[in-house]
């Protein structure tokens, strides 16, 4: 078949920011992913609570202090992240490379919580259905808090590297605030369940 | 009908252990509603594939397109859409009514515990006025046209209760309490079947049903509710000493004597009942020998193990089992 | 600062096509070799790979098939012993669901879909390729236990407790939990790059009514997937806990509870079913105007019935809990929902028999199957609209009659319009024609040996056999059914047999087929067959739903992009009008070392919990070496 041009795209950016961009695409579609998984733990928990005779099951609430430090802390990462987010879109290295560093550290801090907060529940995964929903809720938001640290330690490394001034990695960047909003807000209905629902 | 004569003959040759051939007040209505799904669900076939049949038969030089035919295809699709919707609220009606019918108890006069393992089944009466509480495996009798409520439980994994010639099924499940009311309508003898996979002997976890006229049932529940008969011949009562001196009698019990052991059926009237083995084989002097010699062939993987007995030991323990009518 | 670097670099203006084709093959073409082959990352060659070995897997279930017929062909059989025959249907279930047709509907999406929407690779394409990988070796990883006697044996929605830590000692209910975990990560990755090479990728003017309906198909398969596979992955991952380190989700004792995995299994199980079926259906609607001569009636009640329905299966998971005892009123409204799905199912029925009948019928292979489908596949709708109705389950469940209902769907629903796909695209992927002989002999023993085996399989149910037994007593009157069931197997297994052989021997010895055989409407015929790395020499620009009119010797493209990286077109989700030129990752062989660094630690944590902690290492060092950018064209922006 023979072609017969219509179209003409070399004026085209060689790559997309945004919503134009398929990584921005793909990082909706993982926290989809991962936002039904959070619902159906969560929905679990409600299920499990709706079975058992007492909640929580022959332990009282946990603690509140470790966890709300560390949902203020989380909530409080959100002024930087999105700060990090529009100089990577003004293609601001400087200040990315700083704010990358900052909100690695963001990062960190509620990983030491957290470390308090599996001891604040007041039981262990393996003494009841109750123990065993709890450290899953927590684990599962663990495990996400770990990779976006992960992943930000890595971007940073990146950005202080001679691969950095690149509209790629300013999409990556704010991939990663966007990945990292989605952790806070997760966060916040787990918060409830754990600590407010085991208290009522 | 074509499809409700077939159903007729296909009850004909179904067994006594069928969705068909049914003799219990919610099985009848189960097996009318099967016949009407099954002949609404026919002819709604019938209709898809025949009118296939003339959309490839029919003569025709070129393919149409003209809007004349798209307009007449997009009617008749409108048509069928609404013939769905009005077919499936249809069905959908008839079995919400069927089971509300299926709810309709008038208080049960009899109630049977009925406990599930791997991988055999043991049936609980309660105490009456007249009879002392007693424990059955395997062999459920009931009084016909009663309403029997049985309660349904699981201890290891989950089962299923079904005897489909008396009613749908219900499943047993550890850690719930599942209730079901059965009425037969006939006397005879049904069989059951554990329905949901249950480890490795879900294939032989049978039971037999008997439903009987209320004078005959009253007669077995007073024979079952009496201990075990003591052993009349010499070899029996040999069976008896042998039994209680081997690892039988931790596991057995048979009311009456030492052996108070719940891990295995009640063997008190063992040879009263059908089958054994959960409706492996005919109760016979022979099967019995057969599976105290061997269980683990006959049923490989169920609970009971493989006690050494000599021959004599095996002979006057079959002759001792035998007698336990 | 692009315009003066499009000055500079290679465009594919003003050169000849041979020029032009010489340079893509050069940017898009995989290096020869092992290493090469390990590491490419073109779409063709990754999904080609994954349709294969899914049929490898289609074998193995079918043979594991055979032996549970022989095994039930006579009453209290001894060929199999319970054990193995308990291992033997897990395996057959698991199998076929899980490695064989999952897999092989989201190879033919990655196969298909870059090509339908006219670009030139899947989205993340070393994504695919470590999905591949990850498939790969969960398949090798039952298969293997399965050699060494230490399959999963507590069947394919291993419920607890049977599975749980109590009653299945030993590792073979967490090779299958694990297995699934496999599968579901492959999965959810080909999910997710269908998802934006639709939204992302299409081509110029190829806005959303314009898309064909096996894309919207696969689309609305994705969206099943990144939904429903949570679901399983969550119980998977609990099972997996509960039987490692004590935890109690499915415990009563400790206040978890059996049916909570029935609940979790069945809300991704049900989907599940879907994701089969619906890439099938979408198979069916384009194939069928090909050989009809005359385009789809009803393109957007075809395309709403897909999404209707996608959306529908998520409320219907409790019809496979009908007899645990759940609330009355609750199991009416999933009777009412169930059957509900009878209508975008019937919509679409209606809307393929309308195109018939004002179509004119060449009863080509692939056409053969598809109306072996529709007669099929409404039987087995029917019986799913008998399941659907809870008094009436209660005496079907977990019998043959169910069974027989879902390898009708299975079957007659989603294979048949598989193996009238493979026969239509066979041509577009080797560039031979299957023999037409063969495949008119395929389809008339498999249609027949199917129905003969399966149909009988309703009345046995009825007759009160359940499923799951490894043998039933002589004095049940199902033995002469048994029988005939058995040996019907075997017509239906020559049936596989010569399709096989006919695709073994075509891709040696077939005709040639020439880039359009069928004379078909769709972008992936407008490229030679088999088409090259590269997909097309320049983009397609699309007008209309049916981008190639028949006799038309032109097609519309895009020019101005790249030659010397492998450069595609971003355009916009609603009306697909260009963004971006996008790069497309370069070959690498770091996926297929991140797959075997997950799948190091995935079957290392059966084992300890402290896997996943040392695993994880690996895998993180190969997704740094996946994801840095080593400073190719591709990078540049
Ligand atoms: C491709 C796979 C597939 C498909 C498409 C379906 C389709 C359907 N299935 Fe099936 N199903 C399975 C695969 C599938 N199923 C599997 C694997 C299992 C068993 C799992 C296991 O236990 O191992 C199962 C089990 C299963 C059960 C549980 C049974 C039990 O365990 O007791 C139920 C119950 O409601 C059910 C219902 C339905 C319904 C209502 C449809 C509907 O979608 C069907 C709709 C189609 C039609 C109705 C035909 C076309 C319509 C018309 C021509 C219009 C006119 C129609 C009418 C007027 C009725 N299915
Ligand atoms: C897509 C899914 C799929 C497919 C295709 C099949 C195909 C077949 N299944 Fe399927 N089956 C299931 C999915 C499927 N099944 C599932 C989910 C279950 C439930 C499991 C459970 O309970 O856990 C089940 C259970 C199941 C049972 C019930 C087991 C039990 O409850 O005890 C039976 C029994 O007859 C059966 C039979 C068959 C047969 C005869 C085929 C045949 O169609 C197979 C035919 C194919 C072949 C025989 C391959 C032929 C190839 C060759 C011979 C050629 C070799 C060629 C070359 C090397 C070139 N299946
Ligand atoms: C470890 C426990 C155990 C021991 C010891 C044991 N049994 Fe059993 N027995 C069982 C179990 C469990 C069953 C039910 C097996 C089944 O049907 O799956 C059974 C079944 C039987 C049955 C069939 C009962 C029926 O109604 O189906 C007989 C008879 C029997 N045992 C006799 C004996 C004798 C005699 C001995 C000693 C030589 C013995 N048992 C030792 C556990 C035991
Ligand atoms: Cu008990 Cu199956
Ligand atoms: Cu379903």
């Amino acid at each position: 078949m023979k072609d017969r041009i219509v179209l003409d795209a070399s004026a085209l950016p060689m790559h997309g920011m945004g919503a134009a961009s398929p990584t921005w695409w793909a990082t909706c579609a993982f926290m989809l992913i991962e936002g039904s998984g959070f619902a159906l733990a969560l929905a679990v928990y409600l299920y499990l609570m709706s079975l058992a005779p007492s909640w929580p099951m022959e332990a009282p609430p946990p603690d509140l202090w470790a966890g709300t430090w560390l949902t203020l802390m989380l909530i409080a990462s959100v002024v930087p992240n999105v700060l990090v987010s529009r100089w990577a879109h003004r293609r601001d290295l400087r200040k990315v490379q700083v704010g990358l560093v900052v909100m690695t550290m963001l990062g960190i801090i509620p990983l030491v919580l957290r470390a308090f907060e599996f001891t604040k529940l007041h039981i262990r995964w393996d003494d009841n259905a109750y123990g065993s929903i709890v450290w899953m809720l927590l684990g599962l938001h663990t495990t996400h808090i770990l990779t976006d640290v992960v992943d930000t330690v890595v971007l940073a490394c990146l950005m202080f590297s001679r691969h950095a001034d690149n509209t790629r990695r300013y999409g990556d960047v704010q991939d990663n605030c966007m990945y990292w909003n989605f952790v806070v807000v997760a966060w916040l209905p787990l918060y409830g369940c754990i600590y407010g629902l085991a208290r009522l | 009908m074509f499809s409700a004569s077939l159903l007729v003959f296909l009850t004909g040759c179904s067994g006594n252990q069928s969705a068909l051939n049914t003799h219990g007040h919610s099985a009848d209505a189960l097996r009318d509603l099967i016949i009407l799904i099954t002949v609404v669900c026919t002819v709604v076939w019938l209709m898809v594939v025949g009118f296939l049949l003339w959309a490839l038969a029919r003569r025709r030089e070129v393919p149409r397109r003209d809007s004349d035919t798209e307009r007449k295809m997009a009617l008749s699709i409108r048509l069928a859409i609404a013939a769905t919707i009005l077919t499936v609220a249809g069905l959908t009606i008839a079995s919400f009514y069927t089971t509300r019918d299926l709810n309709s108890s008038n208080g049960a006069s009899l109630t049977v515990r009925v406990k599930a393992q791997q991988w055999w089944w043991q049936f609980a009466y309660q105490a009456s006025d007249q009879e002392p509480p007693f424990l059955t495996a395997n062999e459920l009798h009931i009084p016909v046209n009663k309403d029997v409520r049985l309660e349904l439980e699981a201890l290891d994994v989950i089962h299923s209760l079904w005897i489909p010639s008396l009613a749908g099924k219900l499943d047993m499940i550890p850690g719930r309490k599942n209730i079901i009311t059965i009425r037969a309508t006939r006397p005879g003898i049904y069989r059951g079947q554990c329905a949901e996979f249950c480890g490795l002997q879900h294939s032989h976890m049978a039971f037999v049903v008997v439903v009987e006229e209320g004078a005959a049932y009253q007669r077995w529940v007073a024979a079952q509710a009496a201990p075990a008969v003591e052993p009349a011949m010499a070899e029996a009562s040999a069976g008896k000493a042998v039994f209680m001196s081997k690892p039988c009698a931790a596991c057995h019990t048979i009311r009456g004597t030492s052996a108070t052991g719940t891990s295995g059926p009640d063997l008190t009237h063992v040879a009263s009942r059908r089958t054994i083995g959960a409706g492996l084989l005919e109760t016979t002097r022979g099967s019995l020998a057969a599976w105290i010699a061997d269980p683990q062939t006959l049923k490989p993987g169920n609970n009971m193990p493989l006690v050494p007995l000599t021959s004599d030991e095996l002979r006057q323990i079959s002759a001792y089992m035998e007698e336990l009518k | 600062m692009t315009r003066d670097q499009g000055a500079r670099v290679p465009l594919d203006v003003d050169i000849s096509d041979a020029e032009l084709e010489r340079q893509l093959k050069e940017t898009w073409s995989s290096k020869p070799g092992l290493w090469g082959a390990i590491s490419t990352v073109d779409h063709k060659v990754v999904a080609g790979r994954y349709i294969a070995t899914a049929f490898v897997f289609l074998i193995l279930g079918g043979l594991l098939a055979m032996a549970m017929r022989l095994q039930l062909s006579q009453p209290e059989a001894r060929f199999i012993n319970p054990d193995r025959y308990n291992q033997i249907f897990t395996m057959h279930g698991s199998t076929m669901m899980f490695l064989f047709a999952v897999p092989v509907m989201e190879a033919m999406a990655a196969y298909l879909v870059p090509l339908m929407v006219g670009t030139r690779n899947i989205a993340f394409p070393r994504l695919n390729a470590f999905s591949y990988w990850i498939f790969l070796f969960g398949g090798i990883l039952l298969w293997v236990a399965f050699a060494l006697d230490t399959a999963p044996d507590v069947g394919w929605f291993a419920y607890v407790p049977l599975a749980g830590p109590q009653y299945a000692p030993g590792k073979r209910a967490d090779l299958w939990a694990q297995m699934i975990t496999f599968t579901e990560v492959a999965a959810l990755a080909v999910a997710v790059e269908i998802a934006v090479t639709v939204f992302k990728q299409r081509a110029p003017g190829m806005s959303l009514d314009r898309i064909p309906v096996l894309v919207w198909a696969m689309l609305v398969m994705s969206f099943l997937v990144i939904m429903a596979m949570p679901a399983i992955m969550f119980s998977s991952t609990t099972l997996i806990l509960d039987r490692l380190v004590g935890t109690h989700f499915y415990n009563p004792a400790e206040g978890g509870d059996a049916l909570l995995w029935q609940h979790l299994f069945w809300f991704f199980g049900h989907p599940e079913v879907y994701i089969i079926f619906l890439p099938a259906v979408g198979m069916v609607s384009t194939i069928l105007p090909a050989f009809v001569g005359r385009p789809l009636f009803g393109y957007m009640l075809l395309v709403m019935a897909l999404i209707t329905t996608g959306v529908l299966s998520f409320g219907l998971w409790v019809h496979h809990m009908f007899t645990v005892g759940l609330p009355r009123v609750g199991e009416s409204f999933f009777t009412a929902s169930s059957m509900s799905i009878a209508v975008p199912a019937g919509i679409q029925i209606f809307c393929w028999l309308a195109t018939l009948w004002a179509g004119k019928p060449v009863y080509k292979t692939p056409l053969l199957f598809i109306l072996g489908f529709i007669v099929t596949f409404v039987m087995g709708g029917m019986t799913g609209v008998m399941v659907a109705s809870v008094p009436f389950d209660t005496q079907v469940h977990d019998t043959y009659f169910v069974v027989a209902h879902f390898h009708y769907v299975l079957i007659g629903g989603a294979v048949f319009p598989l193996i009238a796909a493979v026969y239509y695209w066979f041509p577009k992927m080797t560039g031979r024609m299957m023999s037409e002989r063969l495949g008119r002999w395929s389809f008339w023993l498999i249609f027949c040996g199917f129905h003969l085996t399966f149909f009988p399989m309703h009345i046995l149910g009825l007759w009160g056999m359940p499923r799951r037994i490894y043998t039933y007593q002589p004095e049940l009157p199902w033995t002469s059914l048994n029988l005939f069931v058995s040996l019907s197997a075997l017509v239906l297994a020559g049936g596989f047999l010569v399709f096989f052989v006919n695709a073994i021997r075509s891709r040696r010895n077939g005709l040639p087929a020439g880039s359009n055989p069928w004379g078909a409407a769709t972008l992936e015929w407008a490229t030679s067959s088999p088409p090259p790395p590269y997909n097309f020499r320049r983009i397609p620009v699309v007008s209309s739903l049916d981008p190639l009119t028949p006799g038309e010797n032109e097609l519309p493209v895009v020019a101005g992009l790249r030659t010397d990286r492998r450069e595609l077109l971003v355009t916009s989700v609603v009306e697909a009008l260009p963004q971006a030129r996008e790069s497309s990752t370069t070959d690498s062989v770091w996926p297929f070392w991140a797959a075997v660094a997950t799948s190091v630690m995935l079957v290392w944590s059966i084992f300890t919990p402290w896997a996943v902690v040392w695993g994880s290492i690996p895998v993180a060092i190969t997704l740094i070496g996946w994801f840095w950018p080593k400073g190719s064209p591709e990078d540049e922006s």
